[in-house]
């Protein structure tokens, strides 16, 4: 920015007479740019070619800032700059191969993970920090009045579009409700013995055996994997179960794991962590909150003992189960103390009725009392 | 508890093996009357005899040789060779006959033979005094090279080697003759042929022998500091390599930075990074490096020498470049 | 013709025979080495020993079945005469597993443990250190042997013969130092490599007591042996031999002898030990025509047979590449 006048402090970019990649010569025009009295032509007092613009037209600018980069005749083009993530050759990337495993093993897409090594190269760190929630975005500092922090932002936009899609579900979808209580006693101690032999960081939930028996009770209701679409029910194309993952500051989603009937326990583990960790971190995929075939939410940590969800649109039905507990249990005309979970389905009556569904209950019930052969 | 100098350790070692097997005997310059040049076999002369401590001529072909020699027809002889410096005088000795007699003669005849030598730089010695060339013993199949880095390896490695019915090389760091440490494990001959995890970390992996072992023991507790914690392996046998231990340390750091004291280019720790490329590839989470002697002969000014070895601060400064 | 050397009154005709048969062994037995080397069943180097063969004939038997023997890389003579059986040797040179280092070595590197055959070395000069220790350790041990240490005048120069002779003298080891001076080092003649010819000064030198004896002469080769052999078991140190002989071949298969006149070779063809051995034999009245084709006849038969044993003999397998590299 020239000092058009003794005292001009500052000028405003009006406009570029050239562009980058021109030659120019000296005195050449090569911007107008308005001061406190003036629109002034800018000339320039270098030949060369216009490398790069470095003001934007309608930005106010101190005298002295440089306006543009221009390359003198002669001197040698500036080395390309060092390429940033990930590397030279399209579709390539820059990963460490133990970074790379533990992105396998975390549930992590190398695509989506920033690189702090040398080129850009992504270690295991980096992996470890996109499974990471993030620490909360520190305020924008901004001229004038400050804008909403970023997470709030998103915050209530979700709680909007939740309130839409719940009020919509409840308008359109006959629901019906269905529960059951079921004899916990083979896979609670089933779970235990399996997480002896595992490590903290490996150990199974309770919530992993329920979405794997209802992956595999949906294979022989598949009515209920579907989706109401413009009056019609379209068989889900294979079974992809939804999880509900409440968001810290509100909010909820329920991304699916895909083909959830053909993972193993501990895939299945793996894939909830992941998916949970990148709900949080809002790095879900949005394949992923569309192609759930059906939602199960599980809400025992909170203590309730049954749950009767609303049904995400276009599903066609809502599994939940509550907390296991503890109670009275008839067996063999004994009463005994016994691990129970309430099972519910809240369903689509437009696609299902109550034999049906009932069923499908049962169905759930009768894998969880073989966990060993989930 | 017994603690004792690296120097002593050596030297009741020698003691022991010249008082239990009457097959042994010490041969080498100085070895005798002079104590030893490092003072190792101070004393031994007037235990045990002209016959048996037997002070050499300046001839290391020849009493290499005859130790290969005395060797073959059934004794156990323990050559002394000055330096490793020197050692160049009995190469081919060394190499064209204790590494290949037993290979070419179809089996029939073995070399039991033990050479010891001093090695590596520090001390100002200059060009012919300094280097490190254990890389080129460790390269000669038929031949068993070990680097005792501690005084309870310099007590329990000497008897390992003379058990072995083939050459074995001990190469003493002369820097460490004064180290002081415990020598009671492991009460017997060494496990040879096996490296050791000295100091326990999980950020990085360092790699090393004989005189550098201090050095990265010292960068590990200024990285501590910073919240770094290395691992450290002590090779102990630099032929056969141990890389079952350096690789279980990798699979736990994902680092490893390896120190050798010898020149880079065609080092011995050359050998080890393409070991962990080869074999440990999918540890990685950053390339090996390594840090070595400077590309020239060893100087003698005090910082140049310096400079040219592997030290803490460089060898710190390489691990912060592996955690950038 | 030179004049008939004195027959020692030992010298029986059993004995005269043997002699002579062991230097038509060696003989036909380099003859056909080199057949087959030129056929490439004999690969990598060969050294020929024709010419020398009284050297070895004479000097090996005089070192006792206990005593040590170091050879270099023209070892056939000393091995056949030291008693390796010419079918492991013929093996050996095969590269076949049934050869006496097992087809590892070749011709340069015969090796017997049971005979005290020490090898078979490439390096010139190499060897006379080993020499030196397997002496130390008999020394040490006080067991009575000797060692018997060959090597050519080549070697006389290299470093290692100097410290090995200074060494062996120091301690008073016994090494029986036997140069075989066939004047050249490979393509060099003695003159234009040693400034001191004179081989006695340069063991004065040492302090070793040394004598030089035609070396084509068998009897006289033997004589000295024996000279050499009871100086060095008397524990006064070691003794050296020089044996004035040549080679009647090139240095090796290899090597187009380029370096000395067909003249010279003549020369010396005209001292053929065979011939001079025999033509003694016969003037004592030991010797008949018939029995010199009787000789032949069965040093043929033995080196066929080896021949033979060696085509058939089977191949090291390629999976024992790293067998005997280290002891386990």
């Amino acid at each position: 920015m020239p000092a058009l006048g003794a005292d001009m402090s500052a000028g405003t970019l009006i406009e570029w007479q050239k562009q980058p990649g021109d030659s120019v010569q000296r005195g050449d025009i090569i911007a107008v740019v308005h001061t406190d009295k003036a629109d002034v032509e800018v000339e320039t007092f270098t030949a060369g070619v216009l490398e790069e613009l470095l003001v934007e037209p309608g930005t106010k600018v101190p005298v002295g800032t440089p306006l543009a980069l221009i390359r003198e005749a002669g001197a040698p083009a500036p080395a390309a700059p060092a390429p940033s993530a990930p590397a030279a050759a399209p579709g390539r990337l820059l990963i460490s191969p133990s970074a790379r495993h533990l992105a396998e093993e975390l549930g992590v897409d190398p695509g989506t993970v920033r690189g702090t090594g040398p080129g850009g190269r992504i270690q295991r760190k980096d992996v470890e920090a996109a499974a990471r929630p993030p620490t909360p975005a520190p305020a924008r500092a901004a001229p004038g009045p400050p804008a909403a922090p970023p997470a709030e932002e998103r915050g209530a936009a979700m709680r909007r579009a939740i309130a839409a899609a719940m009020a919509r579900s409840k308008r359109e979808i006959p629901h019906f409700y269905l529960g059951t209580t079921v004899d916990m006693s083979n896979a609670v101690r089933w779970l235990a013995e399996e997480n002896l032999r595992r490590d903290v960081p490996d150990r199974l939930l309770h919530g992993v055996l329920f979405v794997k028996t209802v992956a595999l009770a949906l294979r022989e209701f598949p009515e209920v994997n579907a989706t109401w679409r413009d009056e019609e029910v379209v068989p889900g194309g294979g079974v992809h179960v939804g999880i509900a993952v409440s968001l810290r500051g509100g909010g909820l989603v329920a991304p699916a794991i895909h083909d959830t009937d053909t993972l193993t326990l501990d895939e299945l583990m793996r894939a909830f962590r992941d998916l949970t960790s990148r709900a949080r971190a809002g790095s879900l995929r949005s394949s992923e909150l569309s192609d759930p075939t059906i939602t199960v939410t599980s809400i025992g940590e909170r203590g309730v003992e049954s749950m009767y969800g609303v049904i995400f649109p276009p599903q066609v039905a809502i599994v939940g189960f509550g907390k296991v507990v503890e109670r009275p249990w008839i067996s063999e005309g004994q009463i005994l103390p016994c691990p129970v979970v309430t099972a519910t389905v809240s369903a689509d009556h437009r696609v299902t009725d109550g034999h049906r569904a009932g069923l499908f209950l049962a169905a759930i019930d009768r894998l969880l009392q073989a966990p060993e052969e989930l | 508890m017994t603690t004792m100098t690296y120097r002593e350790a050596v030297r009741e070692a020698i003691r022991e093996a010249l008082a239990s097997d009457k097959r042994v005997f010490l041969m080498g310059e100085d070895v005798g009357r002079y104590g030893g040049a490092f003072a190792v076999s101070h004393g031994l002369l007037e235990e045990f005899g002209p016959e048996r401590v037997r002070d050499a001529p300046l001839s290391e072909s020849a009493f290499v040789g005859a130790g290969i020699g005395a060797a073959l027809a059934g004794m156990r002889p323990i050559v002394e060779v000055m330096t490793i410096n020197f050692s160049l005088l009995a190469l081919d000795q060394i190499v064209n006959n204790a590494a290949t007699i037993r290979y070419m003669s179809g089996g029939q005849f073995g070399v039991p033979l033990v050479v010891r030598m001093a090695t590596g730089g520090g001390r100002q010695l200059a060009a012919q005094h300094a280097h490190s060339l254990e890389a080129w013993y460790a390269h000669v199949p038929g031949i068993k090279a070990l680097a005792p880095a501690t005084v309870a390896d310099a007590r329990w490695m000497l008897p390992a080697a003379l058990a072995d019915p083939d050459p074995v090389f001990l190469f003493e760091h002369a820097t460490l003759y004064p180290l002081e440490g415990e020598a009671d494990e492991p009460g017997g001959p060494a496990e040879l042929g096996r490296a050791a995890v000295r100091r326990q970390g999980s950020d990085v992996t360092l790699v090393t022998y004989g005189g550098a072992l201090g050095k990265c023991l010292d960068a590990a507790a200024r990285l501590a500091e910073e919240g770094v914690e290395a691992e450290v392996v002590d090779l102990r046998s630099l032929r056969p390599l141990d890389l079952d231990t350096v690789l279980a340390s990798v699979a736990r750091t994902h680092r490893a930075v390896l120190v050798d004291e010898g020149w880079r280019t065609v080092g011995l720790v050359a050998e080890v990074s393409a070991r962990i490329m080869e074999e440990g590839f999918d540890l990685l989470d950053w390339p090996v490096r390594r840090v070595c002697g400077a590309e020239a002969p060893m100087p003698y000014a005090k910082h140049l020498e310096e400079a040219a070895l592997p030290s803490p601060d460089s060898i710190v400064a390489a691990v912060r470049e592996t955690l950038a | 013709m030179s004049a008939a050397p004195a027959v020692s009154p030992a010298l029986d005709r059993e004995q005269g025979l043997a002699l002579l048969r062991e230097l038509l062994l060696i003989r036909r037995f380099e003859e056909k080495a080199a057949e087959l080397y030129s056929l490439g069943k004999i690969r990598g180097f060969l050294h020929l020993y024709i010419g020398e063969e009284a050297v070895a004939t004479g000097a090996v038997p005089a070192l006792g079945p206990e005593d040590a023997l170091v050879a270099t890389y023209r070892d056939h003579g000393h091995a056949l005469a030291r008693g390796l059986p010419a079918a492991s040797l013929m093996a050996e040179m095969y590269g076949k597993a049934t050869g006496c280092s097992r087809g590892r070595g070749g011709s340069m590197h015969f090796f017997d443990a049971e005979r005290r055959f020490y090898g078979g070395y490439a390096i010139v000069g190499g060897g006379l250190p080993i020499a030196v220790g397997l002496a130390l350790a008999d020394k040490l041990t006080g067991r009575d042997r000797i060692t018997g240490c060959f090597f050519g005048e080549g070697a006389v120069v290299e470093g290692e013969f100097h410290e090995s002779m200074n060494l062996a003298a120091l301690w008073r080891l016994p090494v029986l130092f036997l140069c075989e001076n066939n004047l050249y080092a490979m393509g060099t003649a003695v003159e234009r490599s040693q400034a001191q010819l004179d081989l006695s000064l340069r063991a004065q030198g040492y302090g070793v007591p040394s004598e030089s004896v035609d070396g084509m002469d068998v009897l006289a080769v033997r004589e000295a042996a024996r000279r050499g052999v009871e100086a060095v078991r008397g524990g006064g140190g070691p003794y050296l031999v020089e044996f004035r002989t040549y080679r009647f071949r090139a240095h090796s298969m290899a090597d187009p002898d380029l370096y000395r006149t067909k003249e010279e070779i003549e020369e010396w063809q005209k001292r053929d030990p065979i011939r001079l051995f025999a033509a003694v034999l016969r003037e004592q009245g030991l010797l008949e025509d018939a029995e010199v084709e009787e000789l032949e006849r069965s040093v043929a038969e033995e080196i066929d047979a080896a021949v033979a044993e060696a085509e058939a003999a089977p191949w090291e397998p390629v999976g024992d590449l790293l067998k005997d590299v280290y002891a386990a």
